[in-house]
């Protein structure tokens, strides 16, 4: 039987302008998909699953080319194709759905006009005909009012329904094969899973193949029969879902599918009356208005030597949080009270000396760090600035304080930000923090932009500085399996306001807050039943979305 | 050395305008060494035609053309070039302050600059140089407080974007003054336009410099200016002679070189590959 599509020695090479010469991104590689069949690949980021999976449809990125190998896709050869004839292939044939949404509709159209442009510009339909199926597939998308919902415009609707509107387009013209770039990696976990539900069902029912690119092993175990794993551009190992979930035969796939530790429940009564911060009655607005409020009445503490984990999805208000702690924004009533004295509202009215004691780590190490500063200035300013050091005391200080964050000095130092990975910038960040030889360590999101194993690697470095240095963290994250491996408090907050709060043993266990149990069932597990058994779940319990509830049915 | 890693990968058309730059930046330093007689020498007959004694002819006082070409590259690129720079330090300082303090600071100041920006510049500099007098440190000053209206909505739409950057937080998080700010967290990430921008800026100001001259209120004779002498020879066109075609073509040589280099600059930093 001749596949759908079959890639023979696929070599991709992409150009780099520092060293001027094309470097190998994907080293020969074979891939075959057959019709209808869901094929995962997974990979870090660098590991060429998008490179590989856009090559499918012989595209590349700018700056990258396809040097040899064969793309057969339905007895066709797309390798060297012209572009006419793959400009009738692409859109039509093979689709595509990229990872953020929103970046990838014009806000400048309504969705149903978006949706229409590639079924109108291959001439398969008219613009009403177009309409109605549109209607239909938003139906089986499970969109909330799937009539009217197509002519809003995309900054009308959430993420998580843009992201199916996306899907939505991309079955416009009946493909026979799409392309599923990261669909859910920039969405919450209670989203991320109206998303899968979504993409399964529409994959099932239409019959369409799928390569499904992620680097969530847990996630593609929901929707994929075979999954790829890949890494430096080679393949690692390749075996139909359930037998690589079952028996992984390689150690990088086994280390991508070990549980995080969890961190054993430690005893706490030794810090049970160390306040280190207190948050009383807090709400707060970014217009002012009190009846705009995005924090209500947020009371909360964190003791010495803790971690307290901030929960929520995004929007709940756990960032505007940690903005009004560190007196970005003042509050519209309120104190923050640190050892007992209460801090003034304002950034600019606290002194050098509370602020040493507060810092802050960010989600995006990218934007975090000056790009025109190396290392040494980046770690070296706190130092000079609270406690002026100079010379030679400063610059060991700085060495200290790599070695303290794993990175070798000697190689680091004079480095700048682009430079460095996306793992070791973030080491730098937390190196910058540490200088300030702070109380508090505010982490918001200091794991999601990373891959899985770099991530962990982020975790334990933490959590050994806490064991040293008697740091406390409010870790703001949307990310359960983080908090379930760190944290020793949980607060949970919906919509400005926090439901739920407690040592992590009270809240992660029965009997759960309604909502903390949504969160909870949210978290993709690596069994490749998971989806299917929180249906069920949920349906049965009647908690969750309506569309959701209603999608086991199918 | 980046600059040298640069050159040896830029473009030829880069190459060419740097090589036409240099040429100029050469003639205006050795002017003495290179011209064959004084500025304001007068060595011969009106609009003599080129020859061995005269290689460019002379002008219609009958100085040597080619000496006061020289002389000219001199007063010309010197005071251009001290203009715009002084119009980069004024319209920066005040655009990154007015972008990171935020608040009705920023509204009052930006306010003023539409003001300063609604009269036409040409018809402003007229009337101001009328006040003040046309010495060469006024023409710099006005010039300069004029164009960095420009330059200040750049910088300032510039710091702004840099300014909701996470590394700014984190500064202003560590209760860094606003003026570090500005020094080094703005100013580095946002030199890569304001360069591009400076050698826009450096023809615009030395072509309007020429027009200053060419309505007589710029540099001021008997000093050679690529702008007076068009402007002094012009007469000159209807008895068919192309005497003052050599200062304008030198103006136009000059802009031409600056505007590669910019493309190229442009190039770089915008990080377009073709």
């Amino acid at each position: 039987m001749t596949h759908l599509l079959e890639m023979k020695k696929i070599k991709i090479d992409g150009y780099s302008s520092d060293e001027e010469k094309w470097l190998p991104i994907i080293k020969g590689l074979d891939l075959t998909l057959d019709k209808g069949e869901v094929l995962g690949l997974i990979g870090e980021s660098g590991a060429g699953k998008s490179t590989l999976g856009l090559a499918s449809m012989a595209y590349t990125r700018g700056g990258c080319r396809i040097s040899s190998g064969s793309i057969v896709f339905d007895g066709m050869e797309l390798f060297g194709a012209s572009k006419a004839k793959l400009r009738k292939i692409r859109g039509v044939r093979i689709s595509y759905v990229a990872q953020s949404a929103a970046a990838s509709f014009n806000p400048a159209h309504r969705l149903i006009k978006q949706y229409a442009e590639a079924p109108l510009r291959h001439g398969l339909m008219g613009f009403h005909e177009a309409e109605k199926k549109a209607v239909n597939i938003y139906r089986r998308l499970l969109l909330p009012d799937p009539e009217g919902i197509g002519y809003r415009y995309p900054h009308q609707v959430s993420g998580g329904q843009l992201q199916r509107a996306m899907v939505a387009m991309a079955m416009a013209c009946t493909p026979d094969l799409i392309i599923f770039d990261e669909p859910t990696t920039a969405l919450d976990v209670t989203t991320q899973i109206e998303v899968l539900v979504a993409i399964k069902k529409i994959t099932r029912e239409f019959g369409a193949a799928a390569i499904y690119i992620t680097h969530d092993l847990a996630v593609v175990a929901q929707v994929a029969d075979r999954i790829m794993v890949l890494r430096y551009g080679n393949l690692v190992e390749e075996n139909n879902a359930r037998d690589l979930m079952a028996n992984p035969k390689e150690d990088y796939t086994r280390a991508l599918l070990s549980v995080r530790s969890l961190r054993e429940e430690r005893d706490l009564s030794a810090t049970e009356h160390d306040v280190v911060l207190k948050v009383d009655n807090i709400s707060a607005s970014y217009t002012g208005k009190a009846n705009e409020k995005v924090l209500e009445d947020i009371n909360m503490v964190v003791k010495r030597a803790r971690t307290v984990a901030l929960v929520g999805e995004s929007g709940s208000g756990k960032s505007t949080l940690a903005r009004v702690i560190t007196g970005l924004l003042p509050p519209l009533e309120g104190t923050v009270t640190y050892g007992g004295k209460v801090l003034p509202p304002a950034l600019k009215s606290r002194t050098r000396d509370t602020l040493q004691i507060m810092q802050m780590i960010y989600q995006m190490p990218d934007t975090a760090l000056n790009p025109r500063q190396k290392v040494r200035d980046v770690i070296g300013r706190p130092l000079a600035f609270y406690f002026h050091m100079h010379g030679k005391e400063k610059e060991d200080r700085i060495r200290e304080l790599l070695e303290m964050i794993e990175l070798k000095p000697k190689k680091y130092i004079d480095r700048y930000p682009s430079e460095m990975s996306g793992g070791e910038k973030q080491r730098i960040c937390i190196a910058r923090a540490l200088a300030a030889k702070p109380d508090l360590i505010i982490c918001d999101e200091v794991t999601s932009a990373l891959d899985q194993l770099v991530a962990e690697g982020i975790l334990k470095l933490l959590q050994d500085l806490q064991n040293e240095l008697q740091v406390s963290y409010l870790f703001i994250t949307h990310d359960l399996a983080t908090v379930k491996a760190i944290a020793d408090e949980i607060v949970v907050m919906l919509q400005g306001r926090i439901i739920e709060q407690g040592v992590k043993k009270k809240v992660l266990e029965p009997p759960y807050h309604e909502y903390t149990e949504l969160l909870l069932s949210s978290v993709p597990e690596m069994d490749p039943d998971w989806l299917d058994n929180v249906l069920k779940m949920r349906k049965e319990k009647g908690i969750g979305l309506k569309e959701i509830q209603e999608a086991s049915v199918v | 050395m980046v600059f040298f890693k640069l050159l040896r990968h830029s473009p030829l058309s880069a190459r060419i305008g740097l090589a036409m730059v240099l040429l100029n930046v050469f003639a205006a330093l050795l002017a003495p060494v290179i011209a064959p007689y004084g500025e304001t020498e007068i060595v011969g007959d009106v609009w003599l035609p080129s020859s061995l004694d005269h290689l460019l002819g002379t002008d219609h006082l009958g100085r040597d053309m080619f000496t006061r070409l020289t002389y000219g590259a001199r007063n010309t690129i010197v005071i251009a070039f001290a203009t715009t720079l002084l119009s980069f330090i004024i319209g920066a300082l005040i655009g990154f302050f007015a972008a990171v303090i935020g608040g009705w600071i920023e509204l009052a100041v930006s306010r003023i600059v539409d003001i300063l920006m609604a009269f036409p510049t040409l018809i402003f500099a007229l009337m101001a140089l009328s006040v003040v007098g046309t010495s060469v440190v006024a023409l710099i000053l006005v010039i300069a407080v004029l164009d960095s209206t420009r330059v200040f909505r750049l910088s300032r739409a510039v710091a702004m974007d840099i300014n909701v950057m996470e590394f700014v937080e984190a500064a202003r998080l560590r209760g860094e003054g606003i003026f570090w700010v500005m020094r080094k967290e703005i100013l580095p990430n946002a030199m890569p336009p304001l360069v591009a921008e400076f050698g826009l800026r450096f023809c615009f100001v030395f072509l309007f410099i020429a027009a200053l001259s060419f309505l007589g209120l710029g540099i001021q004779p008997p000093t050679a200016d690529w702008g007076g002498m068009v402007r002094e020879n012009a007469g000159a066109i209807t008895f068919g002679i192309f005497t003052p075609l050599w200062p304008a073509g030198a103006i136009a040589f000059l802009t031409v070189g600056v505007n590669l280099i910019v493309d190229w600059f442009l190039k770089i930093t915008s990080g377009l590959k073709d």
